[in-house]
């Protein structure tokens, strides 16, 4: 993954952005309010496929973009 | 026999898994053979199987850049990557194995007042825990290193150093190798392209693993994977901070021999040493975005020969011959987890990241006594995976590309 195409900016090398992390939440399997925040900090879903996560265009329009990503592969399925 | 099979580890291949053993381990890398090894000549547990997936030592034992170092940012690590480091340099002599381990020293280039301020505290909290560490001047530094630009290209002036010298490296296969032959001969079972599908549980116990073979009952079972923490640990029910994101590397054509201590920088996240064919092997920074692709990136050759080549010019002459990229499991703090989990039965040593290779023997000795006797050594107890939850993380910054 080398590129990034920003709705705004259109395709810009990865070098501009910063990751932002996964976008998660907390399973609703899990009850206790001491693990929920546990889980909140410091757990990754970390799949090996299809993840949805934050990446900001630091270098260029300095918005927050949501990018559907492959991980297995490491290509960008979508941007929004 | 040939000079070559004289050479070759002595090994035990078994034709099939036993229906039980005291302890199955997941992953035939350096530290789930290194836990098999120990347990077999330390604590005479000789019942155990290692089912790996590949073969042996295919995934980042094979992959790094074989640095073995203390020099850590945390009392905790550094005493336990200064235990490491002795158990490399009697490796040799223990196993009989070449394992080509030289001692070469490392220099950790500071390019502003404020890193030469860490560099100082580095220094100071390595001596105080028992790793030889001291700064060193431009003027030696130029010594050490005759091809060093200490203007750093203009843009980074070498400032000073501390100098690390008991940093060493060693052939990472043969130190994979080396403890699974002598796991095998002393009776462990050792497997490979056993891949493992499921863990069984019995209530909230692991009680044994799954594999396209047939299930194989264990006592306890140890994931010592490097890469796919994260789908083994789903298997138990177990989430974890741990995000896995590839990490390149990558060698040029040889160069004359007799190339100084390894060079790092902070600064600019990335060292140079030179192997024992001449090679210059240069790495390493992980992708900021966690993947389970191994597929080397453009962008960070062309980032770190750029970073590179400031502090040694004459890499500009040489050639790219081969890169690669493995996988690494980098837990929340940067430091490893090791030992027990909320599930009976189940242990892990993960969170290796870009620092599994210089641990092998140390996590390797560690779990082996947490699983024969079931204590945690002391040695490791301060990096249990509970610690996220009693407050107690382990954030090192000492550790290589995650400032």
């Amino acid at each position: 993954m080398h590129w990034l195409d920003c709705p705004r900016c259109g395709r810009r090398p990865l070098d501009e952005y910063v990751f932002g992390g996964e976008r998660r939440s907390v399973p609703d399997t899990i009850d206790d309010p001491d693990a929920r925040d546990f889980d909140e900090v410091w757990v990754f879903e970390n799949p090996e496929g299809p993840t949805t996560e934050r990446w900001f265009h630091a270098f260029g329009c300095r918005r927050w973009l949501t990018v559907r990503r492959d991980t297995s592969i490491d290509v960008v399925l979508e941007v929004t | 026999m040939s000079e070559y099979t004289r050479t070759l580890p002595a090994m035990r291949w078994p034709d099939a898994p036993k229906a039980a053993y005291d302890v199955v381990i997941i992953g035939g890398g350096g530290h789930g053979l290194s836990t098999a090894y120990h347990l077999a000549t330390r604590h005479g547990i000789t019942n155990v199987a290692v089912l790996e997936a590949d073969y042996i030592a295919s995934g980042n034992t094979g992959r790094n850049t074989t640095i073995i170092r203390a020099n850590y940012g945390l009392p905790e690590a550094i005493r336990f990557y200064q235990h490491s480091l002795e158990l490399y340099q009697q490796l040799e002599a223990e196993t009989g194995a070449a394992i080509l381990h030289q001692t070469k020293g490392i220099l950790w280039m500071a390019h502003t007042e404020m890193a030469m301020r860490t560099e100082r505290g580095r220094c100071l909290m390595d001596t105080a825990c028992g790793a030889k560490t001291a700064m060193v001047t431009p003027a030696q530094i130029k010594s050490l290193v005759p091809q060093i630009d200490l203007t750093g290209g203009g843009r980074y002036p070498i400032l000073g150093a501390s100098y690390h010298t008991e940093a060493a490296t060693a052939r990472h296969d043969r130190v994979a190798w080396a403890y699974a032959s002598g796991a095998s001969q002393r009776g462990v079972d050792i497997f490979q392209h056993a891949r493992v599908t499921r863990l069984v549980k019995q209530g909230e116990r692991v009680t044994g693993v799954e594999t396209p073979a047939g299930p194989i009952a264990a006592g306890v079972v140890l994931s010592a994977v490097g890469g796919r923490i994260t789908a083994v640990a789903a298997m138990a029910g177990l989430r974890l901070p741990i995000r896995t994101h590839p990490l390149h590397a990558f060698v040029t054509n040889d160069h004359a021999p007799g190339f100084g201590p390894i060079v790092a920088s902070t600064e600019l996240m990335c060292y140079a040493s030179q192997t024992d064919r001449g090679q210059m092997l240069i790495g390493a920074e992980f992708d900021p975005q966690p993947s389970y692709s191994r597929q080397s990136s453009f962008s960070a050759l062309r980032s770190y020969t750029w970073k590179i080549t400031r502090l040694l010019p004459f890499l500009r002459q040489m050639r790219v011959l081969r890169t690669w990229a493995g996988i690494c499991d980098i837990s929340a703090d940067y430091s490893p987890i090791m030992g027990a989990t909320p599930v009976d039965g189940f242990l892990v040593t993960t969170g290796w990241g870009t620092w599994g290779f210089k641990a092998i023997p140390a996590g390797g000795e560690a779990m082996a006594e947490l699983i024969a006797t079931d204590r945690t050594p002391a040695l490791i107890a301060p990096f249990a995976l509970d610690r996220f939850q009693r407050d107690h993380v382990l954030a090192d910054q000492g550790s290589a590309g995650t400032r």
